[in-house]
């Protein structure tokens, strides 16, 4: 059959000059878009062909907008419309008339209409609002032609905000005798469930039904929904398997209609997706698997036809086997396919098959080892994507004794190759690599070089940070640490010297940084020629004022050491008057420093060890300056998420009603620049640091090196984890015993098959790769992390010096900070408070966070409001407490009957008319919080008509009653009730209400009045165990992390720690093991927060996870609070 | 998930291309550049797979491809697609043309890009893959074609009227 494709595609060229010959009579020579399409073929330069299309273009403009076209020429131009669009020329305008088609057309022209639509637009164009319309009818139609073509282009995009509107439509559909129509109908729910999950909630078991669909096609369309389902939660799934099992069991047994078969393999398509469904549930979970064994057997050995597509299933069978809980003698079938792929001639399948290695080989490495030889030629095959795949499986079993030949040839790979996403790849895999497992000084820092210069400044920026780490924090031995600064700098300075303006900025930056830092240690080395090869650096063209300021930073490290002054005062001189303000700060501090020995001693001393420094990451040292300006009327500080959304707010109307308006970039902003609630605003301003915030300014913003070290070596939930992904492994062993590692010993030593004598090359490179690999097998499947002899292994200081909280950037070790630059020099001595205000009481703490609404107020005022958790502000008349107090007790009593029994806050006074008193409390119920506000007549009159608004931006008020209270008998008690939920949280809910009535002239009296809440009284626990912890962990992208104070005098100071949050804000504690708790709650069902606790240095290093921005920082707001206040 | 399929003839002229993830129109021209560069520089007895490169989305992502004689068939697709699958899935959708062409070739393709696309439409729905059985899709197509020529039949009529 593809002959005959070959051939009548290899005649076109004649075709295509000689349009009179018969073969071409079938097309439509006569027609515009043939002439169009002859037109831009007879074209050679592309910018003949853009005049040409213009004109088109113009032209089609002209007769779409003509009154007088009609529907089926209008179907014609669309179709040259879509041309042109398809070769890059947008046509706007047509988009409208296409809309119009699809509306207006008979079927045909119609289909053309929605054809354009489904090109021209995307779902997030305005335009296509207008096509829902059409979409309503069209799923109404009795045509199933337009049936089909609605639910084609629904699935194809649809407004998110719509499909409330036409979702009934389509999952009537589901019941559709068609089955066209329901298959169809099943796809259109699944991209729905992908844009907006909660939609479709409620129709979780009508995709049961489909599933059981009479019609396999329908079925198999099931299995999207499932596959993505089973994906995101296989918990709630297990009770399918069986039915996916028997479904697969027909499928293979050839129970399907023959229509099914392609080249006599039974519906190879539904086999592949059913055997990704099983290896999803199926993965550590024994009884699970145990039902699928039986079926994957038999998928194994129906699969021998020597097809294309048999292969397909082998290849996912296997994936399955090897995912699945271990059966060692599926296993071995598995690792025969594996061979047989590796082995083939054909190339699609040898890259599978090494695929297919890379995915086991740290399950079972002695496969790679029977595979040597091939591996070997596959790193010289012509085919690059072939190399690169091997590569990928080189990477995964480098150990300490291989490396130096793995991290070559990734080297040379890269040498050849051009692309710059591998390259990014591969240098982050090299870097990762020689980290690990560097046999050398020497061959460390080379390496790291040449990633350096190749990686050039596609580098991920962990790269350089975690390198430099190394550097700064050594490892044991002190000796060996000086070595390799030594042989650094060494490698510098002939770097420098050489030419330097061809290496990229990030290098030039780690260059700097490590001779600012280290050059001394070579004592015949004049600082002044560092120096001198710095400037050479600041005047070369090409480096980027980020380096700069990075140069700058090591002159002024360097000019401690006693040189001459000319060189750094010269340069500081020429930048102290830049543009850029972070180069002015720089000089500045070069200048300054440079001329006064002694400060420069105390900021930058020399040769200390580098202890973590203690970081105050809530600055509470501002404090005293923070409730200075607060009280001075200063507005008080919102998160910069807040400031981005009110801006955005501003400046153009919001379409969404509900919608989470935070630009996407601020999400990642929040993960990369963490800050504390209570890191104030003043802060950014002071650091100077506008561009490279995250880089050195801010003390605050830790910046860990990627994840894998994130969760430190021996943290418990790192443990965890490789705990789970080498279950499966771990348990093979006891089924292949010992001797069958032997085995993989000698087949290295030994190697056993014959070698003819050109292949005796090949045979060293395999030894020198695969060294290490069989012997250490027993290693391996533990992970790599765990080898003995790793040379760079990390010093120990403490045993949370990994852990992220405590983690230094190297970039702000003590010698360079710019905290105490700022502290200790009299620049800014004026803007910060001076020391002895550090430390303030954690009162003033709370007003400088707080909600300040009445700044005309003095402190006391406030303090004393602020330390009744939910007192009220009236904002009317002021408060007469002491006079309310005893009024409140016998409110309790109207408290409604329902709500009684639950806990309720203190009921405080809301505000006060002539006539009327309004208090309120909340009430917690399981799920959701009820506010109650009380509404007592004070006069001797009844009131009429009173109405109690309440509204909060970051709230949901419901009212149980919205109708007015009609009246209100003299000295009567009436109650009102809001469901309250959280919309976006926030450290205090501040509720605002109106409160009106009418008094007995008629006239009408409006009285304004606000509550507060703190998110405490929204936190519910939740309830998890540690394993859902655990995937939810992973799942949850915003995190933070501060130090919290840990109750030191208790017994056990983390059990005590957690149990004070526990009591206070109703959190749930999952699990303490040794030092470390984890701990969950919840706002709402769907708004999580996790949190991370862990004993370090006398502290409560927490990490908090969520979903939802910023509840992270709020919920630590009051994490502290409660530890303050115990 | 099926993100893009491309067909492109020796010289990287687009013949089809359809996007089933939004992408600004100027970066789509860049893909199908940007693939046909990838593609068109690999020999012919190199494997059928490629890694997506920076445009269409990192390394999770996949080009798999066929060469016919003078046309290039890429379906861009995620990790949750089977490799060998797609490329099966390219040659029923090959087959299927040829069917409903006779003998297909890329003027088929040029003149009728509409009806290509109708067909492409009965296989991959929003991205996801509808059907694989080329009697079941061409049932479809025929459906449609046959309401095409009675709705002809019926305007002539109307002419004549």
């Amino acid at each position: 059959m593809s002959d005959v494709v070959e051939k009548t595609l290899t005649a076109l060229p004649s075709l295509l000059s000689l349009d009179s010959q018969p073969g071409s009579a079938k097309l439509s020579t006569n027609s515009k878009l043939g002439s169009l399409i002859r037109g831009i073929t007879e074209l050679t330069s592309k910018h003949e062909e853009e005049k040409l299309i213009q004109r088109e273009l113009s032209s089609i403009k002209e007769q779409v907008s003509s009154p007088n076209t009609t529907m089926r020429q209008m179907k014609e131009l669309m179709v040259r419309t879509i041309y042109c669009e398809m070769l890059g020329y947008e046509a706007t305008f047509s988009y409208i008339h296409a809309i119009k088609l699809a509306q207006q057309g008979n079927v045909l022209e119609k289909r053309v209409g929605y054809l354009a639509v489904s090109l021209f637009l995307n779902e997030s164009h305005e335009l296509l609002l207008l096509l829902v319309n059409t979409v309503l009818k069209d799923l109404q139609s009795t045509n199933l032609i337009e049936v089909c073509m609605a639910l084609t282009v629904v699935s194809q995009m649809f407004p998110k905000d719509m499909i409330p509107a036409i979702l009934p439509l389509v999952e009537e559909k589901l019941n559709h005798s068609k089955e066209i129509i329901r298959r169809k109908a099943v796809l259109a729910l699944y991209k729905f469930y992908l844009i907006a999950p909660n939609q479709v909630q409620h129709i979780h078991n009508r995709f049961r039904k489909a599933l059981c669909d009479k019609d396999p096609g329908v079925m198999s369309a099931s299995l999207h929904i499932y596959l993505q389902l089973i994906q995101e939660n296989p918990e709630s799934y297990k009770d399918l398997t069986a039915s996916f099992v028997t479904i697969l069991k027909q499928v293979v047994a050839g129970k399907l209609p023959m229509d099914f078969n392609y080249h006599s393999v039974p519906a190879p398509w539904l086999q592949i997706q059913l055997l990704r469904i099983l290896s999803l549930l199926g993965k550590s979970d024994q009884s699970t698997s145990e039902v699928m064994y039986e079926i994957l057997d038999e998928s194994l050995r129906r699969a021998e036809m020597n097809h294309n597509i048999t292969y397909a299933i082998l290849y996912e069978c296997v994936k399955c086997i090897y995912t699945i809980h271990p059966k060692s003698e599926l296993l071995e079938k598995a690792a025969k396919v594996i061979g047989n792929f590796v082995l083939s001639q054909r190339i699609n399948l040898k890259y599978l098959g090494l695929k297919a290695l890379t995915y086991v080989v740290h399950q079972d490495p002695r496969l790679a080892l029977q595979h040597q030889m091939t591996i070997i030629e596959c790193l010289d095959h012509p085919d690059v994507i072939i190399k690169r795949e091997t590569l990928e499986l080189l990477f995964r079993i480098t150990n300490d004794q291989n490396v130096t030949v793995i991290v070559e040839k990734m080297l040379d790979f890269m040498s050849i190759n051009k692309e710059d996403h591998t390259t990014a790849d591969l240098v982050g895999k090299v870097a990762e690599l020689a980290e690990k497992y560097a046999p050398d000084n020497e061959w460390f820092v080379e390496t790291m070089n040449t990633v350096f210069s190749v990686g050039g400044d596609t580098l991920q920026p962990d790269i350089p940070n975690s390198f430099l780490k190394l550097l700064s924090e050594g490892f044991d031995d002190e000796e060996e640490n000086k070595k390799l600064r030594l042989f650094a700098v060494n490698s510098y300075i002939s770097l420098l010297q050489g030419e330097p303006s061809k290496l990229p900025q990030r290098f030039l930056q780690a260059i700097c940084w490590v001779l600012g830092e280290y050059s001394h240690l070579r004592e015949d080395v004049e600082p002044d020629l560092v120096l001198r090869l710095l400037v050479k650096l600041l005047n070369i063209k090409s480096t980027s004022s980020e380096t700069k300021s990075w140069i700058l930073m090591a002159m002024t490290k360097l000019c401690s050491g006693g040189a001459p002054l000319s060189v750094p005062l010269e340069v500081s001189e020429t930048y102290s008057s830049s543009m850029d303000t972070m180069l002015r700060q720089r000089a500045q501090e070069l200048q300054y420093l440079s001329q006064n020995p002694e400060l420069q001693a105390r900021v930058l001393p020399r040769g200390v060890s580098q202890e973590p420094m203690e970081v105050d990451s809530s600055l509470s040292f501002l404090d005293g300056f923070v409730s200075e300006a607060l009280a001075a009327g200063a507005a008080p500080y919102k998160p910069p998420h807040q400031r981005q959304e009110e801006l955005s707010r501003s400046k153009a109307l919001s379409l969404e009603p509900y919608g989470l308006s935070l630009p996407i970039s601020m999400s990642s902003c929040s993960i990369a620049d963490r800050q504390s609630p209570t890191l104030l605003s003043v802060s950014s301003g002071l650091s100077g640091d506008r561009t490279d915030h995250s880089h050195k300014g801010g003390s605050t913003t830790l910046k860990l090196d990627g994840v894998r070290r994130v969760w430190g070596k021996e943290g418990y939930l790192a443990q965890r984890e490789s705990a789970e992904e080498t279950a499966p492994v771990e348990a093979p062993s006891p089924l292949q015993p010992l001797v069958q590692q032997g085995d993989g010993d000698a087949s290295y030593s030994q190697t056993p098959t014959p070698i003819p004598e050109c292949e005796q090359e090949k045979q060293q490179l395999a030894s020198s790769l695969f060294v290490g690999l069989a012997s250490q097998s027993s290693v391996c499947l533990m992970g790599k992390s765990e080898q003995t002899s790793q040379r760079f292994r990390r010093k120990l200081k403490d045993p949370a010096a990994s852990f992220p909280s405590s983690t230094q950037n190297p970039l702000v070790s003590p010698p360079s900070s710019v905290g105490h630059l700022l502290l200790d020099s009299s620049i800014s001595s004026d803007l910060i408070s001076s020391p002895e205000q550090t430390h303030l009481s954690s009162v003033d703490l709370t007003v400088a966070n707080g909600e300040v609404e009445l700044p005309d107020r003095d402190m006391k005022g406030i303090k004393s409001t602020l330390l009744r958790e939910d007192s009220a502000l009236a904002a009317g008349s002021s408060p007469h407490e002491e006079l309310d107090r005893p009024k409140d007790s016998c409110l309790t009593s109207h408290l409604p009957a329902e709500l009684s029994g639950l806990p309720h806050s203190e009921i405080t006074p809301l505000c006060t008319s002539p006539s009327l008193d309004l208090s309120s409390c909340h009430v917690q119920k399981d799920d959701s919080l009820v506010l109650l506000v009380f509404m007592k007549s004070s006069s001797d009159y009844d009131i009429q008509q009173i109405q109690v608004q309440v509204t909060c931006e970051e709230l949901e008020v419901s009212c149980v009653c919205d109708s007015p209270v009609e009246e209100l008998k003299s000295h009567g008690v009436v109650v009102c009730q809001y469901f309250l939920t959280v919309k976006s949280p926030s450290v205090y809910f501040v509720l605002s209400g109106m409160m009106s009535h009418q008094i007995p002239d008629n006239s009408l009296q409006e009285t304004q009045f606000s509550h507060r809440i703190p998110l405490t009284s929204f936190l519910r626990p939740l309830r998890l165990s540690t394993e859902e912890y655990g995937t939810m962990w992973l799942a949850f992208s915003h995190d933070t992390k501060q130090n919290l104070p840990l109750m030191m005098d208790a017994e056990e100071p983390l059990t005590a720690t957690l149990k004070v949050l526990k009591d206070k804000l109703q959190l749930h504690v999952v699990e303490i093991i040794g030092n470390e708790g984890i701990v969950a709650c919840c706002l709402r069902q769907d708004q999580p927060c996790l949190l991370h606790c862990r004993v370090h240095a006398g502290m409560l290093a927490v990490w908090l996870r969520s979903p939802i921005p910023e509840l992270p920082d709020c919920l630590l707001y009051h994490c502290q609070r409660a530890l303050q206040e115990s | 998930m099926i993100k893009a399929i491309l067909i492109f003839n020796n010289h990287g002229k687009p013949r089809l291309s359809k996007f089933y993830e939004h992408f600004n129109e100027d970066i789509e021209q860049q893909i199908i550049r940007e693939t046909f560069h990838l593609v068109s520089k690999r020999d012919e007895n190199v494997c059928n797979f490629l890694e997506g490169g920076m445009l269409i989305g990192g390394s999770d992502y996949k080009l798999i491809y066929r060469h016919y004689a003078t046309l290039y068939f890429v379906f861009c697709v995620d990790s949750s697609e089977s490799e060998l699958g797609i490329l099966d899935l390219i040659q029923v959708f090959v087959e299927t043309l040829d069917k409903c062409f006779e003998n297909v070739c890329e003027l088929d393709l040029i003149f009728h890009v509409d009806k290509v696309h109708h067909i492409l439409a009965e296989m991959v729905m929003g991205g996801m893959v509808l059907e694989t059985n080329m009697n079941e899709i061409i049932t479809q197509v025929d459906l449609q074609n046959k309401m095409e020529k009675s709705e002809l039949l019926l305007a002539d009529k109307c002419s004549f009227a």
